[in-house]
């Protein structure tokens, strides 16, 4: 069953709510990490509810509401969100003050706050919605294993499925990730750095309005013995969806500029992805573990509009077939193809 | 009626001991493994009862022959989990098709509080190796790799009602054809961060819980892990062992009243029950008896007592809490509970809800308190709800 996406929002470090800014305007970091570019929340939620909500919940929830508006649709039948680190904020918090006080005189708030479910929790709980719900917490997968569960879900009969992924930058995530040289050197001008992000999409199984948008299953692939066990599952995914190599117009690729961590993908895109333009997203929404699900979100923007931004080279239009390859080391790869009709 | 996908080995690992029959015996002698906390260092280790894993980290790795310096969490769970494999006689050479998806709640927080206590003194400091598994998914990979599984992962995380999610997402990949094998349930570890948390809201009981009871004061937690093998009816045939049970129906729906709190009329434990009913193809009356979700807190119960009230009325099933038994454990009571729901089913018994004294006035049933051998057991109802308003209901059916 081929699934549509009917809309889509994302809440990046670049200007993605505001989307014809998005084609003009590009921002990066000076510094080893980006953050989002936070609307006004007022627009989105009871202001009252806002205060009490971590960033991770406020940026899910207003893309999540962005996207049902766009989609014209007040109630999904299944809501389906993927987050590797969870609420780390409120995790962090509640963990420091319960060291430093000795498990003593703490406040449940930030407890309730850190549960994974939270984001998905709260957006049913402001839309009442009482359908399907469901977290996937599956590191660098979990935006595409919860992929695979809207695409059962819609052979099984649903439609409007809300699928969303979210990560927050924190600074003690940053702290410690950086503590392992994940990210570049002060004073350099090129490498991996930091990043987070919300993004959600309506799917459906039929088009909806024009232009017509498909998302295709992710093929993945984790801990894979080499890398043509990593090409063969490009393969299988292009013969699936009836297409070629040189259907393929646009390739974005998860490479950061971290060397080691980019060494295995590199290889892919030389020899299995060779000859199709590619543009790195990461060094867009910078690096984390849902980050594919920017994308995607990117993939269906450029498609829908049929253009790419001012600031992306060599691209031919019309553009039928995005390719969006998102791998971390050696050890997790996936592809995802994202159509126009 | 639709018959879902077989259950052929299953594994637990709780407060009641190691392994299914272990924890079996224990259920029918009515020892509760809920108790004084011996391994966890707490500040309330005198104060707060808790279901704990009768042994140490090293204690465990060894048992599994598994690698030093995992996350407890991940050791219970490859512990169950190399049990249901083995029971169902499941080799990895024939089986390409199987997936893994494992929920937990907590993830590798044990690690992480250790890394914290140096790191908020200094940031410089704490050891790396204590956050590498700090992260849900990284438990279920850890296992995984050491099963030798890696078709399909995924890790579920919906609170309370996570491995009962984690449990339908296997069955609902075995129905579309994507898998042949799906291991599915949860583990959770008792940690200083959940058993703080639970402290600050006030829903724990310094004593014995009462699941049920009219004087019930909160829950306790405990630890554990449990697994299912599902399996389709080509890898059933695969097998060639016997199959214990079928996973009938399934269905999840979120209460959308408030983060912690069930709403008074349990609007989303109702729609699970009565969702996992239709899938299914049965009426209220097929189903023999409730593994309730029973924590012992009075807003669940009240909840869940009203949602069955309203769904099962004017008959009852039998019904009791097993968390009388092995306290709350979390991310993994979806799946612990399933395992004693198929066991129900294979031996026809009902487990008693422990220390049950009083009946609440609101409702017109009451638990079933002592043993119940030589009963007709068709189908059995699982229930989990937990935070987020997550709520999930499971239905086995004999083999």
């Amino acid at each position: 069953m081929k699934m549509y996406i009917r809309s889509s929002a994302c809440i990046s470090p670049q200007y993605s709510l505001e989307t014809k800014k998005f084609f003009n305007l590009r921002i990066s970091p000076e510094a080893d990490f980006i953050k989002c570019r936070e609307p006004d929340y007022d627009l989105f939620v009871d202001p009252k509810m806002i205060r009490r909500m971590s960033r991770i919940v406020r940026m899910g929830v207003a893309a999540a509401i962005t996207c049902l508006r766009e989609g014209g649709v007040e109630m999904p039948s299944a809501l389906i969100t993927a987050t590797a680190y969870g609420c780390l904020e409120d995790s962090a918090s509640f963990l420091r003050r319960m060291i430093e006080f000795e498990e003593k005189m703490l406040s449940p708030t930030s407890f309730i706050q850190s549960t994974h479910n939270t984001v998905g929790a709260q957006i049913a709980l402001m839309l009442k919605c009482h359908h399907y719900n469901n977290t996937i917490v599956h590191r660098f997968f979990s935006f595409e294993n919860a992929l695979i569960e809207s695409d059962i879900l819609l052979s099984e009969g649903n439609t409007d499925i809300l699928l969303g992924a979210a990560d927050e930058f924190t600074e003690d995530r940053h702290r410690i990730l950086s503590r392992f040289g994940l990210y570049k050197k002060q004073g350099q001008k090129t490498g991996n750095f930091a990043g987070e992000g919300a993004a959600f999409f309506l799917l459906a199984s039929s088009p909806g309005s024009s232009p017509a948008l498909s998302i295709s299953r992710p093929e993945m692939i984790f801990l894979p013995e080499n890398m043509e066990e990593t090409g063969a599952i490009l393969n299988k995914l292009l013969r699936e969806n009836g297409l070629t190599k040189n259907d393929i117009g646009l390739v974005l690729d998860s490479t950061t500029g971290n060397r080691t961590n980019d060494l295995p993908a590199r290889t892919v895109l030389d020899q299995e992805l060779k000859g199709i333009p590619s543009f790195p997203f990461k060094s867009l929404c910078g690096d984390y573990p849902t980050a594919v699900s920017f994308g995607v979100w990117m993939a269906a923007l450029i498609l829908k509009e049929q253009r790419a931004p001012e600031w992306m080279k060599d691209i031919s239009f019309p553009l039928q077939h995005i390719l969006v390859y998102h791998h971390t080391g050696a050890s997790h790869h996936s592809f995802i193809l994202v159509s126009a009709a | 009626m639709n018959p879902g996908p077989y259950i052929a080995g299953m594994g637990i690992v709780t407060s009641l001991g190691f392994g299914v029959e272990s924890n079996l015996q224990s259920l029918i002698s009515g020892e509760a493994g809920i108790g004084k906390m011996q391994f966890l260092q707490s500040a309330y280790r005198d104060e707060l009862p808790v279901g704990e894993v009768k042994s140490e980290n090293e204690q465990l790795s060894q048992l599994g022959n598994l690698p030093g310096g995992w996350p407890r969490t991940a050791l219970l769970s490859a512990l169950a989990a190399r049990e249901a494999l083995d029971q169902a006689g499941w080799d990895k050479k024939n089986a390409p098709r199987t997936g893994f998806i494992s929920a937990n709640t907590v993830g590798g927080m044990d690690r992480t509080e250790n890394f914290f206590r140096p790191y908020i003194k200094n940031q410089d400091r704490g050891r790396l190796a204590d956050v590498v598994y700090h992260e849900c998914g990284a438990i279920t990979e850890l296992v995984a790799a050491q099963l030798g599984i890696r078709h399909f992962v995924s890790t579920v995380s919906t609170a309370c009602s996570s491995s009962a999610n984690s449990i339908f997402t296997g069955a609902r990949m075995i129905r579309s054809g994507q898998l042949d094998f799906a291991l599915v349930g949860g583990a959770d570890a008792l940690t200083l961060f959940t058993l703080n948390g639970f402290n600050t809201l006030m829903i724990l009981d310094k004593e014995l819980c009462q699941p049920f009871d009219e004087n019930r004061r909160g829950l306790n937690l405990g630890e554990g892990a449990a697994y299912l093998l599902l399996c389709s009816e080509k890898g059933m045939d695969a097998l060639k062992s016997k199959a214990l049970g079928r996973l009938s129906g399934y269905a999840n729906a979120n209460d959308a009243f408030h983060q912690t709190a069930s709403s008074p009329e349990g609007t989303g434990s109702f729609l699970a029950m009565k969702g996992a009913l239709e899938k299914a193809g049965m009426e209220a009356a097929d189903i023999d008896y409730i593994n309730l979700h029973g924590t012992g807190t009075p807003n669940n119960d009240i909840a869940e007592g009203t949602a069955i009230r309203l769904l099962f009325q004017p008959s009852f099933p039998k019904m009791s809490s097993t968390k009388s038994f092995t306290g709350h454990t979390l991310g993994a009571s979806g799946a612990v509970e399933a395992v004693y729901s198929v066991l129900a089913l294979q031996h026809g018994l009902v487990f008693p809800n422990l220390r049950w004294q009083t009946p609440m006035k609101e409702l017109p049933f009451k638990p079933v308190t002592a043993l119940l051998k030589d009963q007709k057991m068709r189908h059995v109802m699982s229930n989990s709800f937990g935070f987020g308003g997550n709520c999930s209901s499971l239905i086995f059916s004999a083999a």
